[in-house]
Formats: C-alpha cells, structure tokens, sequence
C-alpha cells in the first residue's frame, strides 16, 4: 500500500484509465501543458500527448458540450470545469442534455461522460473559488454524482465513473486535496457508484456527510469518543445521486438519532432530502429530531477569513452538534 | 467576408438521383401538409413546419454519407430526415405519440427527430444546443483517425458531423461555441443554417447586424458561404464541397442557406401578426419544389405523367402512414419510467 493524497489519488486513477482506453481522454481549462490549475492532471499531457490531454478555450458549457458529443461518438470524456462555481454556464447541457439524452431518445443514445469539478470553502477563495453546487445536480434523474472523501474512494469511484454508461459529475473537495492522505493500492481497482461507506461504526447517533464534511466528521466523532464518550457511526454518502435509501436506513435503525452535515448552504441542501427519507420511512426508528449542520443561507463563502469560519462547518461544530443530539 | 463555392458537383448527379431528391421534397411537402390538416381538425396536439426548406434539407442530404455521417438536426429538418431514411410511418408515429415511437418512444415532441442506427441526434427544443454536441461529435471523429481507431477512408464510418438550426439560433452562446470549437481544432463539422428570415416573429435584422449569417464564420477561422436555398442543386454544390473538405481534414464549414417559412412557425403561431400576405405570397413563388419540378421538366427528366404519378404515390404513403400511427397502440402510462439510466 501507498500513502497517497486525495489529487494524486485522482490523478492516478485518470492515468490508469488513459492507459486502460484508447476512448479515453481529458479536456478542461489548463489541464494540458500546466497540469490542471491544482494539478490534477500533471504529468498527462507529457505522457499521453495533446491529442488525449486537450486544453480547452475558455468557456465551461462547450467543455462539457464537446464530451457530450464524444461521448455519443462512444469515446469516454473526462471534462475537467476548473472550479466547481463556473460549472453553471454548462447548466443547461449537463440538466437538460446529458441527463436527458437516454430517456428522449427511448435509450438508444447514451452519454458516458465524466464531469469533475473541485468545490467547497474554506480555502479564501470567496463566492467564486468556494461554491459547493451538488444539490442543483442531485434533483436531475439522469444524471449521477459521487463526491469522494478519502484516495481510496476517489481513485476507485473515478475509475467507475469513467467505465459508467451514464454521464456522472465527480466533485472533489479541493481543500482536502493535499490534506487529506490515505493508502491506496496500485493497480486497478473500483468503488461501485451507489453504495455508501460506513466510515465508523457507532451505536449512539449516525452523523451522514460526504466530501470534506466526511472528513471532518469523522474526526468530530473521534473528538467525542475521547471527550464525551459518545460512539457516533459515520456514513460517508459519497454517491448522492442515486440516493442510498438502505444505508441511511440500517444506520438510523441502530442509532435512532440523526445529524446530517454539508458545508452548502442549509436551505434545499442534499440534507434535506436525507432528513425526508428519514422521515418517510425511518419515521418509527427515530429518538430525536433529524439535526442538519450547514452553512448559513448567504449566497455563498465570503473572504475575509473571520467571516469564512463563520460559513464552515468545521470538527469543533460537527463535535459540538453531536453533543447537542446525544443529549436529547 | 463570406464566398460563392463555384465548383458544380451537382452536374455529376444522375436522372435517378434527381428524381429521388424530387421525390423526397414532394413526400416531405405532402406529409407536413397533412400535420397541418391534422392539427386542424384536432386529431394531434402540435406540428412545427419544415415547408419551404425542402430544397435546402435534400440538398444537404445528398452531399454527405446519408446514415453514416453524424447528423444533429432541429425541429424543421423533416426533409431531411426522410432523406437519411426516417419514414412516413416514423414521422406519423410521432405526431400521434404512439407507443415504441422510433425517436423517443413518444416522450419529445413530434420533429424532434432522432435514430441510432442512422446517426441521427436525438435533440432538445432549447435552440443551438446541438450544434457545440454535433462539433464533439466531429472532435470524436478527428481523435479516432488521429488514435488510429478509426480509418479516415472507412466510408462505412461517420467522418463528418452536420448541425442544422435556425438563422435565430445563431444568436445562442452555444452557437458561438461550437463553432469557436471547431475552428480551433480544424473538425470535420458542417454548421448549416437554414436562415428563412424569421425566428418565430423577429426578423433578420433584430437577430444580427450583417447582412449574411455566413459572414460570422470569419470570426472563427472557418469558412463561410451562403447559397440560395431554395435552389436543391445550389445547395447539394456547396454541401458536397464543405463535406469532402471535411472529409479531406481540411476544416468545418458554415453553410447558410437562405429561404423562406411559408407556414407560421408552429400550429401554435400565428403569423399575420408580424408579416404581410403580400410577402408570404412573392416568397411562394419561389417555392423549392415548383423550381425543381420546372428545371426538371425543361430538362427532359420528368414528364407531367411521371408527376401525376408521384403526387399519388405521395398521397398513398402518407394515407397509409396516418393509418399505421392511428391504429397503434398508445404508450403504457408506466412507459414513462423507462430509461433514465443507460445500464
């Protein structure tokens, strides 16, 4: 096993799937030359040339655009949208033409495309370098969307994404790009779109999360075992869309309390289709009100950094919000 | 500025492929005609038009690798789609939205056509969405010769990529786009727009400020011409020519072709709102199929007896197509569940 970051994890599951699928190829802004502005894709171009390694014009919808054409010409695009926020000039391609195409064409056509954009806070990137946008993508039957919270999941749910028929968005959480670390095996390997991971197993409350927030749960729970005693299971959502009813289910049946944490904003975020499923059929398991952590309903991560730790969830909010539910 | 194509591919066509490019325009002119009936007499829900681009949409089928080469076509494109072989049966189908309908087993709407088999695109109705797909699709056709996935002389393989839209549609960033896309990489893509002077109500002028749609092509690095197109053989010329440069890897290839809607812009529209009958009745005149017919005629390839006979072939197709799709079942209500998800 290798100690790998969450990029090179990345990274490599595209190198490996380059190498595997002469169909697949990478475009995006910066991507080729440079190596992708957080460096994703170092070292590929070199490797595979610029023909497979393409560097885009500027412009986000014909990024997209362009693999959905490759994609129904069966190749398998990996499109690069360098921050997760500029994803929304392709809002109409990947909502009503990705998602789309199998279900108005009668399923002859499909679309096996890629889509990976970093996003979410905490890096002072301000309203435009921080948005986390999962939750405009997860109310689209069509589509499907993963985000990854540790090297392992990110280099096996890429490698699925990438052999997946259908068009999935992969975001990444970018702050944990290099502070995140775990082994990875070399090789290949993949993690199946749909399940998710129980990332600690507890009894007294389940906290579900995904991405960053994973991370920072996790470490939240480890916080509370030490100083409360609390045993909190994790579950790390990692696909949301589709929606892992039967996870979210079995872990509500042992726990009987629920805290769901993003780091989008609270309103209409992914935790409160969680907390509906939760409510429409674990109704009889709960012991207390579904809990959702988030940031706050402003239009998104401002940039003076008191104003930034406001917005972000962080282990000492997750930690203090776990107390808070157990006591109930 | 933009350029006249002088070269005259057209000239080489046979009497048997002049005829079967009359054919089509008739049978396309004869089925809308009967969409509009039905519409009337509130037998179907929706018809959008395609008359009066006959000549352009048959030109333009005839000059590339019918049901091979990529086509993304728009709502107005019944010509041609009934020229890379989508039949009466299929079309009726769809404006009854019968069940396992060939394009979208009845969820678009009718004109919304699409086949895997003929590499037709199924499309939206957001307009020129198409065309930054269709300019993937020649971006997959160039990184497969350049892969060696594909030969560049495989002729049973798609080598080019033709978007068709609306003069309107033109104004879209998606447009831009793609066309944007497929200068840059020199692709295999022809953009033809089919410019009838009206997008729904706005004309021409509301839409750009020049003169020729074909003009914008400079912008890009790509070429730009503009043909008569109610003209087919105008048309087939420049298409044949923007299709082998395709073919030859020496670029995309806008292609406007002027015409005209004869018709409002959908049965929902009316257009004695925006334009006078004085103008619709001088554009008529110049109907693309009374042209044909005439140089057909002066040119010894049809006879008055061949026409009276293709009017009733026309007429028995499109009868028996409208009582195919009326006697087919309807979709099951549970039909709308079906594939959302390619396994």
């Amino acid at each position: 096993m290798t100690v790998l970051t969450l990029i090179d994890a990345i990274k490599q599951a595209m190198d490996e799937e380059l190498e595997r699928d002469p169909r697949v190829f990478i475009t995006g802004e910066d991507v080729g030359k440079r190596g992708g502005v957080f460096r994703a894709t170092q070292g590929l171009y070199d490797k595979y040339g610029g023909t497979r390694v393409v560097d885009s014009p500027l412009a986000e919808l014909s990024i997209v655009a362009i693999g959905i054409g490759a994609a129904l010409a069966d190749l398998r695009p990996i499109c690069e949208i360098q921050f997760a926020d500029f994803i929304h000039p392709a809002f109409n391609q990947i909502v009503n033409e990705a998602a789309k195409m199998h279900y108005r064409s009668g399923g002859q056509w499909r679309v096996p495309l890629v889509i990976r954009a970093p996003y979410g806070g905490g890096i002072s990137g301000a309203l435009y370098h921080s948005q986390s946008v999962e939750a405009f993508f997860t109310h689209v039957p069509g589509l499907k969307v993963v985000i990854p919270s540790t090297p392992y999941d990110a280099k096996g749910l890429l490698k699925s994404a990438v052999r997946d028929p259908n068009p999935v968005l992969y975001f990444e959480p970018k702050k944990g790009y290099r502070a995140i670390k775990g082994e990875v095996p070399p090789g290949d390997y993949t993690v199946p779109i749909g399940p998710a991971r129980v990332a600690r197993e507890g009894r007294d409350l389940t906290a579900f999360a995904y991405g960053m927030m994973a991370h920072y749960t996790v470490l939240a729970a480890e916080q509370v075992a030490r100083e409360d005693g609390l045993d909190v299971e994790v579950i790390d959502l990692r696909t949301l869309l589709p929606v892992d009813k039967a996870a979210i289910l079995t872990s509500i049946q042992k726990t009987g309390k629920a805290l769901i944490v993003h780091e989008d904003n609270l309103t209409m975020g992914y935790g409160a289709e969680v907390a509906a499923v939760l409510a429409d059929e674990g109704f009889e398991y709960l012991d207390a009100p579904v809990r959702r952590l988030a940031g706050p309903d402003v239009p998104a991560v401002p940039f003076a950094h008191t104003m930034q730790e406001f917005f972000m969830p962080n282990p000492d909010k997750i930690a203090a919000a776990m107390r808070d539910l157990a006591e109930y | 500025m933009a350029t006249r194509i002088f070269a005259c591919p057209s000239a080489r066509l046979k009497p048997e492929q002049l005829l079967e490019m009359f054919w089509l325009m008739l049978l396309s002119r004869r089925l809308d005609e009967r969409a509009w009936a039905l519409h009337r007499q509130g037998k179907i829900a929706f018809h959008i038009s395609g008359m009066g681009h006959e000549g352009a949409q048959v030109g333009a089928a005839f000059a590339i690798n019918r049901g091979v080469d990529y086509v993304h076509p728009y709502y107005r494109d019944l010509a041609l789609a009934l020229a890379l072989g989508i039949t009466p049966t299929d079309f009726m189908m769809s404006l009854f939205g019968k069940k396992d309908e060939y394009s979208s087993k009845a969820r678009q709407m009718p004109s919304h056509f699409g086949s895997k088999k003929l590499n037709i695109i199924s499309g939206s109705s957001p307009v020129a969405t198409q065309v930054p797909q269709a300019a993937g699709l020649a971006f997959a056709i160039k990184y497969k010769q350049q892969t060696g996935l594909l030969d560049p002389d495989d002729t049973s393989q798609p080598r080019l990529a033709l978007a068709c839209l609306g003069e309107g549609s033109t104004s879209q960033g998606e447009w831009h786009e793609g066309m944007n896309w497929a200068g840059v990489h020199r692709l295999p893509f022809i953009c033809l727009v089919q410019n009838n002077l009206y997008a729904i109500s706005v004309p021409l002028e509301g839409q750009m400020a020049v003169p020729h749609v074909a003009d914008r092509a400079a912008a890009y690095g790509v070429k730009g011409v503009w043909v008569d197109g109610n003209d087919v053989l105008a048309v087939y010329d420049v298409m044949a020519e923007a299709a082998q440069r395709a073919y030859r890897g020496e670029g995309p290839t806008l292609v406007e072709a002027k015409t005209y809607r004869p018709v409002p812009h959908s049965s929902d529209d009316d257009d004695r709102s925006y334009r006078s009958r004085e103008e619709v009745e001088e554009w008529k005149k110049k109907d693309p199929i009374l042209r044909f017919e005439k140089h057909l005629m002066d040119e010894g390839i049809l006879t008055q007896e061949q026409l009276d006979e293709y009017e009733t072939r026309a007429r028995a197709a499109v009868d028996h197509a409208q009582h195919a799709a009326e006697a087919a079942p309807d979709p099951d209500e549970t039909d709308a569940l079906g594939e959302v998800y390619a396994d």
